[in-house]
């Protein structure tokens, strides 16, 4: 879109002889262009990167404090990570849990679906939230912890806590092959 | 019939103010945006539903992969004064280059008895130096640093510092557990988990 000079010519006989009058402006559609191209680009990639947090809080180790709450065997769920993305979970202490042992998946029709379900018929039963407690086991990975803790934010389960695996659970996970 | 004629117009638009606005946007997200610092070892963060995003100041980041640990202090201030008290604290005196260095570092990948030679390395030298800081018992360099990042950023700023955990997917659990351990040693019992986001 180069403009045409159109003012004809150097000018009437006899006259001085004048330089031609060069038109100053210079086209800048291109620039524009690649201007606005380089904006949505650094606007995408910096956006897209911003990495999201999650928060973790992780019970005290040295308990002084007394005025804890006892919990309910029947409140509590259990969750075990195993070894090849596989969990187990149950209702209640380990050796005389309230329902049998089950292994499951991670993801919507797995845990979720269990948490849900456990929640609901916990508060029906003693009208109180359910406590969950994750016990990694050596043999799971950190994307199961993070897995599972997601699910607890997706379920709205405020009451959970990561606590060390015991021996007895170590055995229902071999017991089970996910060990 | 004589035609009327529409006076031609000309289609060109001053494109002058439109160039300025889009480079003030430009440079407005150059100056912005932060260069993505590069993980010693590959790092493939968990992916989770969560959207909260990490804060940019008063921060330290634990990055662990392949079995080690990393450590990444953000704000050149607060670095230049932890790398006193981590000199002070294994009796060893870094010179103001060496200081300047350290401040423009991505992460702590060595332990503090390679940390003078790594700083004088070259870049490429340096990419090949990510044995990991030590989270054994014996030293726990980790311990060490995060516990002067805390009181660096105290003095400094007057601020609890926010740890996060930058964990590779794929890491074994019992890795993480000792990290926590770590940082539950010193009474930080809150942290965050660096995540990438996914959808329900």
């Amino acid at each position: 879109m180069a403009e045409l000079d159109t003012s004809g010519g150097g000018g009437k006989k006899g006259g001085k002889v004048r330089s031609k009058k060069q038109s100053t402006r210079v086209d800048l559609t291109a620039m524009v262009d690649l201007a606005f191209l380089l904006v949505t680009f650094f606007m995408l990639t910096t956006t897209l990167n911003k990495p999201k947090a999650m928060d973790l809080t992780m019970p005290d180790k040295d308990e002084k404090t007394k005025d804890q709450l006892p919990v309910k065997a029947s409140q509590t769920l259990t969750v075990l990570l195993g070894s090849n993305n596989k969990l187990e979970w149950f209702m209640g202490v380990p050796g005389e849990s309230l329902t049998p042992p089950t292994v499951e998946g991670y993801g919507k029709e797995g845990i979720r679906k269990v948490f849900v379900e456990q929640a609901a018929k916990v508060k029906q039963q003693t009208g109180k939230d359910i406590l969950v407690l994750v016990k990694p086991s050596e043999k799971s990975i950190y994307k199961n912890v993070v897995d599972i803790l997601d699910e607890l934010h997706i379920t709205d389960i405020k009451a959970y806590a990561i606590v060390d695996i015991l021996p007895e659970e170590v055995g229902l996970l071999k017991r089970d092959n996910i060990y | 019939m004589p035609r009327v004629k529409v006076p031609r117009k000309s289609t060109a638009i001053d494109m002058t103010a439109m160039c300025d606005v889009a480079f003030l946007l430009l440079t407005f997200f150059i100056m912005t945006s932060k260069p993505k610092t590069e993980d010693p070892v590959p790092v493939d963060t968990p992916a989770a539903t969560e959207e909260q995003t990490l804060p940019e100041k008063d921060i330290a980041i634990i990055t662990v992969g392949s079995g080690k640990a990393f450590f990444n202090l953000e704000g050149a201030e607060a670095r230049k004064e932890l790398l006193l008290q981590i000199g002070q604290r294994s009796n060893i005196s870094f010179t103001p280059s060496e200081a300047k260095a350290f401040t423009t570092l991505d992460n702590v990948t060595v332990p503090v008895s390679q940390l003078k030679q790594y700083l004088n390395a070259s870049t490429e030298d340096r990419k090949r130096m990510n044995s990991g800081i030590p989270t054994d018992s014996v030293s726990n360099e980790l311990y060490n640093w995060i516990h002067d990042a805390r009181v660096v950023t105290k003095n400094l700023y007057d601020k609890e510092l926010r740890i996060s955990i930058k964990g590779d997917s794929k890491e074994e659990y019992p890795t993480m557990q000792r990290i926590i351990a770590i940082l539950q040693k010193q009474k930080v019992n809150k942290f965050s988990l660096i995540t990438t986001l996914k959808g329900k």
